[in-house]
């Protein structure tokens, strides 16, 4: 693969990275842990929201973001050409 | 049958499984002894690893814990799910394409000093050490209540079954005996949650069942909450006192410690592919969040099960579990005002209970009145949960030894044969060592466990990042910002922990950060004096800069060892 290429294939990676760690953190540390107690305020059935992120919801979105990114990365090694055969 | 009866069963049944496997899974090669030969599946690996992930503190300790904590019990929860995100995100893929067996290889080629494989080396000892340490005590406790033996013989059959499978079988044998000990105390876990959730609400999912109703129409979130205001406590679902500033770092510590701990990170050089790893850390995820998202329903279910089953009862009337538990001093009770009823209340002059968080779990089954075989197949969870641990734990420790101390280090020509025999002698020490470690366990032990992560989150995890994403990154800068971080997470720990000695009081704590959560802090350290120093020296040799590169992209993975 070309230099150009590579620096590319590189960019979209970090560019993916950024958007699936902002919403890791945001999840986690913002709607589990800074928001919680205004979130609080608002119901989801029987669980306040804020302490619903943060015993259930953080933990679903990150099994969903791995996979996400698994996707992600396996189109766009295949764009690029550099996946396994 | 009864609960003794049944549990000599179960965890009988469950030793000859694993020793089945182990015969089976006999490891021929150095690389089938450090990465199960390559070959394991992501979808075997995720199991393995979840079972290798979650230790008895987990399992055992961690739903007492949320069930004491409340809200604020989400720190484990979220921080030891987390880091696994990271890991798939900035560290497995890259490492799986550098295709060597051990974190202190990784460190040792990419910084190509020797000094720098040393640390690492010395790190990913005394990290998994002390972790094992733990583990083999947490066997040790578990034997001695249900079949009742002594403790020390407890532990000595501990060693025995771990001895057998990890010498025998290396990576390959603890693979799939993960795998198949995954199964036994993801079973034995939920299973009773099911039970008590229906029992309670009605709903045979646990992780809804906690956000509804009990049998009078009132949410079970909200009784709790009012039982919890009755009685002093906080309200259960507020973060209410609880330090925020806390919650955080020790949230971060405990994700950056996850990412960077040596025994979880190996487990990805053992599947064949790239994207191979990347797959497997979802499904380890998965895996592990069926559990970590059992367990705080678990707490939940229990705070209410208990209050309502004490608070302001008559002792006389008691149930039996109660009696049994009193008996190992685990719940203490003391009539202050002589009115025969139990006062569970906040008020320290005037609560009259005392009850240990760790037996939560255990205690649960019993407490929801659940068959005696439930109650066996919970503790034969708590084995596997405790065993599995231990076993991965340890082939990091005979691993670094055999490989990157004698291989790289010390005997360079040892053959492959030499090395296996090496690889096999030190595991044989390291289990034996952690098993006297676990007979006289140093006080420290439970203290040492936040040492463990607060240090992964310093040492590695920063040295590896930086080895993937800053290609400029050198050795001086690497080392010395291992040596950096590592140093400041040390002494922070020791001087504000008065169990290790230190003079330290939380009032001197830096912005009011706990020692558990100090390891961010290091971490952020350790980036920041690596990226200074690395700027001011030297770049790395070319031949490493073209490494960076060709681990960015999967084309092209070896299978691991393959360039040896």
């Amino acid at each position: 693969m070309s230099k150009k290429n590579l620096k590319e294939y590189w960019k979209r990676n970090l560019k993916y990275l950024l958007i699936l760690l902002f919403i890791w953190f945001f999840v986690s540390f913002g709607c589990g842990i800074l928001l919680a107690d205004y979130l609080n305020n608002i119901k989801l059935g029987g669980f306040p929201l804020g302490f619903w992120f943060a015993q259930q919801g953080a933990i679903y979105v990150f099994v969903i973001l791995i996979f996400v990114y698994v996707r992600l990365m396996n189109k766009l090694d295949a764009e690029f050409d550099v996946d396994e055969k | 049958m009864d609960i003794q009866t049944w549990t000599y069963v179960i965890v009988g049944l469950t030793f000859v499984l694993y020793i089945g496997i182990a015969v089976w899974a006999r490891a021929g090669s150095t690389k089938e002894f450090y990465v199960a030969g390559g070959g394991v599946s992501p979808l075997a690996n995720g199991l393995a690893t979840a079972a290798d992930w979650m230790s008895a503190a987990s399992y055992l300790s961690m739903a007492g814990l949320i069930s004491f904590m409340g809200f604020g019990g989400a720190q484990y929860l979220m921080g030891w799910t987390g880091g696994y995100v990271l890991l798939a995100l900035l560290l497995a893929p890259y490492l799986r394409k550098f295709g060597k067996f051990t974190v202190p290889d990784f460190i040792g080629e990419r910084y190509y000093s020797r000094v720098a494989r040393l640390v690492a080396l010395l790190c990913a000892i005394l990290v998994s050490f002390t972790y094992v340490v733990g583990q083999m005590k947490g066997v040790g406790v578990a034997f001695a209540r249900f079949l009742e033996v002594p403790f020390s013989t407890g532990i000595i059959i501990g060693i025995a079954i771990v001895f057998f499978y990890a010498v025998l079988g290396g990576m390959k044998g603890i693979t799939y005996t993960q795998v198949a000990q995954y199964c036994v105390l993801i079973f034995a876990f939920t299973v009773p949650a099911i039970f008590i959730s229906l029992q309670m609400v009605s709903n045979p999912i646990p992780q809804l069942g906690f956000g509804g109703t009990l049998s009078d129409g009132t949410y079970l979130l909200d009784k709790l909450n009012m039982l919890s205001v009755d009685l002093g406590f906080e309200e259960y679902t507020s973060s209410g006192m609880n330090d925020r500033v806390n919650m955080f770092f020790v949230t971060a510590a405990l994700m950056f410690g996850t990412a960077g701990l040596p025994h979880v990170i190996v487990r990805f050089f053992t599947v064949p592919k790239v994207r191979d790893a990347r797959k497997s850390a979802g499904y380890a995820l998965l895996f592990i969040a069926i559990l970590y998202t059992t367990a705080p329903a678990v707490a939940s279910f229990a705070r209410t099960n208990l209050i309502q089953t004490v608070s302001n009862k008559p002792y006389s009337e008691m149930p039996n579990w109660f009696n049994q538990w009193e008996d190992s001093e685990l719940i203490k009770f003391e009539d202050k005002n002589m009115d025969g009823l139990i006062q569970y209340v906040a008020d320290k002059d005037r609560n009259e209970l005392i009850i240990d968080r760790d037996i939560m779990v255990l205690a649960n089954p019993e407490i929801a009145n659940l068959p005696a075989w439930v109650i066996a197949l919970v503790i034969a969870g708590g084995l596997a949960a405790a065993l599995s641990t231990a076993a991965g734990l340890l082939l990091v420790i005979a691993t670094s030894v055999s490989h990157d101390l004698l291989k790289k280090n010390l005997m360079p020509n040892i053959s492959d044969k030499g090395e296996l025999l090496a690889a096999r002698i030190s595991i044989a020490v390291a289990v034996i060592g952690a098993g006297i470690c676990g007979l006289n366990p140093p006080g420290f032990v439970a203290q040492v466990v936040a040492l463990a992560f607060g240090l992964a989150a310093a040492s590695f995890f920063p040295a590896i990042i930086l080895g993937i994403f800053d290609k400029r990154m050198n050795k001086q800068g690497a080392v010395t910002g291992m040596i950096v971080g590592v140093f400041f997470t040390l002494i922070y720990i020791w001087y504000f922990k008065p169990q290790l000695g230190g003079p330290g009081t939380p009032e001197g704590y830096w912005f009011g950060i706990k020692p558990e959560g100090i390891g961010v802090v290091g971490m952020l350290i350790n980036l920041m004096v690596a990226i200074v120093v690395s700027r001011l020296t030297a770049a790395p040799p070319q031949d490493v800069q073209d490494l960076v590169e060709d681990i960015r992209i999967p084309r092209g993975a070896a299978s691991p060892g393959a360039l040896h």
